[in-house]
């Protein structure tokens, strides 16, 4: 410290030693919790890792991840997690399926189109979905939804179809239709002849399509309502507050710049939305896709309670109306019999799905991180 | 789930036979659960100074505790296995088994279902998946949705033992983690087909025939249902004479012990 001539201004030897001490003690103190949390990481994969290469070495990898047939507590005993990778792989793509669409889009009509005071209400509401117990979500897909399903199965999926795919093939119709004008431009010169021409048979055919499908669904009888499409639906609800909040966080992040400069240059509201805003805070869409994603693959209560459990590949493979079991089901209800008592492979087959659960979350989270470096650099922030 | 049953402090008591301050810790089955719950009341009702706590974890749990040494009493819902008997042989623990009660499994149906009664054979194969529709069992054309315990029960050991002859269940079977639970699937679902103890047969649930047998109190105890198995309690060697833990384990040998067992849906090892 250098001495200057106004004395007052200068501490004393012991308080500035004080100072320095405390400044020392608060930034070790605070360190210090910062290495526990990163050392927990650690632990996590050193303990979890330490139990699950047990198994590999008794029972070899090729049975695990390529057998269909798991029968734990079977002599001998079976372990083929086939199936369950499967299982763990539809559910999630069904949730990603069901909370993507809508959380993207409930966060542009959040961020964009409702009033400030509407917006004030609406967001914290939607996050009250994270808040309810998983548990009590579970009770809810096996004790109303899943016989909901089983007894008006028909009705509420050819419902569905109109309802999700509906809007979708009507904007299709649209963009394609303004497409085949621009190129028949040659032959019938004037737009409003061929757009009445082209819209009316495009308009036809869709809804012929979708008349199709929603019969056929209707006709359709769903033997068992604890499956795959029970669970997507409810771990999409559950993922929808992640979803929504980030994401409408990374939209209102664009600022207010960005959204005055398009409307500037004339872009229309939905122009902004798709042409500048989207793409501005994309970064933080697929972060919040991916926090989704985890939070459907890691959701246990659920899935246990309300998939069936059944440890098969459903047939074909995409059909979500079967029965399915999670990595994350199987380690909680294989839990209590498997210990080192009664048989090792049982109790480490089970660290060895949770070595596969955190790996994955771990190369998910890796993604998440390059692609939100890549497209911050692309933006030149 | 644990639940713990805390002895009411009094004051001044006089212990018939305990001496002050014992205590009995059980863990084990959810089915046998409620047996050592009503006999745990009832024991520290008349015996103050004896504390009794009853933890439900499953059987394989309970096993577990007892190699453990970390419980008195283990209850089971099925016999102990090799393993088991020899994990606690090796650290110097002696289980006994004491059948507490009686219990079949019945075969469940919708009440819908016009299916009366099926045989073991017809059973089993419906749960192999080789027999995957109603109509060829006499009912509807259906496809069979088949729901079981999950592996970690000892009611899906028992039924593993008794139908499935140690066959395996067939891939499509669905999974559940309670008695209750299969029973709230068996009536929400018109092609179902389950199994649970006897205690969980209710008017929402349609029970079978087996081989010709309507599942009752009286079929499991003269052993004509064909699925029935004892339910177990069991204690390191066996208790000491006059103890509070041979006083518990005798509960069921007595008429109240006998009309609590009866009253929570099991069948007693006793005629009274």
């Amino acid at each position: 410290m250098s001495k200057t001539a106004n004395t007052n201004l200068i501490m004393s030897d012991a308080a500035s030693r004080r100072q320095r001490i405390s400044t020392l003690l608060g930034q070790s103190f605070l360190f210090l919790i910062t290495s526990l949390s990163t050392f927990a990481v650690f632990f996590i994969f050193y303990f979890i890792l330490k139990d699950a290469i047990p198994f590999f070495k008794l029972e070899g990898f090729t049975e695990f991840f390529s057998s269909t047939r798991w029968y734990p507590s079977g002599s001998p005993a079976e372990f083929g997690a086939l199936p369950i990778f499967v299982g763990t792989g539809l559910v999630t793509l069904g949730a990603v399926a069901v909370a993507v669409p809508l959380g993207i889009s409930a966060a542009v009509c959040l961020s964009d189109l409702l009033p400030f005071k509407v917006r004030q209400i609406v967001k914290p509401v939607i996050e009250v979905l994270a808040a309810i117990p998983s548990v009590a979500y579970g009770f809810f897909a096996l004790v109303v939804f899943a016989p909901l399903l089983q007894n008006h199965g028909g009705i509420i999926l050819s419902t569905g179809v109109w309802l999700v795919l509906g809007p979708i093939l009507a904007l299709l119709v649209i963009v394609l239709g303004d497409l085949l004008i621009d190129k028949l431009r040659k032959q019938i010169p004037n737009p409003k002849i061929a757009g009445a021409i082209i819209f009316p048979i495009l308009g036809t055919l869709t809804l012929i399509f979708l008349f199709q499908l929603s019969t056929r669904l209707l006709g359709l009888e769903i033997s068992s309502g604890t499956n795959a499409l029970n669970v997507s639906i409810i771990l999409g609800i559950m993922a929808l507050p992640t979803v929504v909040s980030v994401s409408e966080d990374a939209l209102q992040a664009a600022g207010r710049e960005l959204r005055e400069g398009s409307y500037a240059l004339g872009a229309t509201r939905a122009e902004t939305i798709i042409k500048t805003i989207i793409p501005a805070s994309i970064s933080g869409i697929l972060a919040a896709v991916i926090l989704g994603v985890m939070r459907a693959i890691g959701e246990t209560m659920v899935v246990w309670m309300a998939s069936g459990n059944a440890s098969r590949i459903p047939e074909p493979w995409y059909n979500v109306l079967q029965p399915i079991r999670t990595l994350t089901a199987t380690i909680a209800g294989d839990m209590g019999e498997a210990d080192h008592v009664t048989g090792s492979s049982r109790f480490h087959v089970l660290f060895a799905m949770a070595f596969c659960l955190l790996a994955f979350s771990f190369i998910m989270n890796l993604v998440s991180e390059i692609i939100v470096k890549r497209s911050r650099k692309k933006l030149g922030k | 789930m644990k639940i713990q049953i805390l002895a009411m402090t009094a004051a001044a008591t006089v212990a018939a036979t305990a001496g002050a301050s014992d205590k009995i810790v059980i863990d084990g089955s959810t089915t046998v659960g409620p047996i050592a719950k009503a006999f745990a009341e009832y024991y520290m009702a008349a015996n103050p100074d004896v504390n009794i706590t009853v933890s439900e974890s499953g059987s394989g749990n309970g096993a577990k505790s007892m190699v453990n040494g970390t419980c008195d009493v283990a209850i089971m819902s099925r016999p102990m296995k090799e393993t088991e008997f020899k994990a606690a042989a090796d650290k110097g623990i002696q289980p006994v088994a004491h059948v507490v009660s009686l219990d079949g499994l019945p075969i469940l149906v919708h009440p819908s279902n016009p299916v009366q009664e099926l045989t073991v054979e017809q059973v089993r194969k419906i749960y192999l998946g080789e027999i995957s529709n109603w109509k060829e069992v006499g009912g509807p054309d259906k496809a069979i949705v088949t729901i079981s315990r999950d592996t970690n029960s000892g009611t899906y050991e028992t039924f593993a033992k008794l139908v499935m002859n140690k066959e395996k269940i067939g891939g499509k079977c669905e999974y559940v983690g309670s008695n209750g639970a299969i029973r709230q699937r068996v009536q929400s679902t018109p092609a179902a087909i389950g199994y649970a103890g006897l205690g969980f047969v209710d008017k929402t649930v349609k029970a079978l025939k087996i081989n010709g047998i309507y599942p009752s109190a009286e079929t499991v105890q003269t052993g004509e249902y064909p699925v029935a198995r004892p339910l177990f309690m069991y204690t390191d060697g066996y208790p000491k004479l006059g103890t509070p833990l041979y006083q518990f384990i005798t509960i069921h040998l007595t008429e109240d012990g006998q009309e609590m067992v009866e009253e929570i849906g099991f069948v007693p090892v006793t005629a009274y």
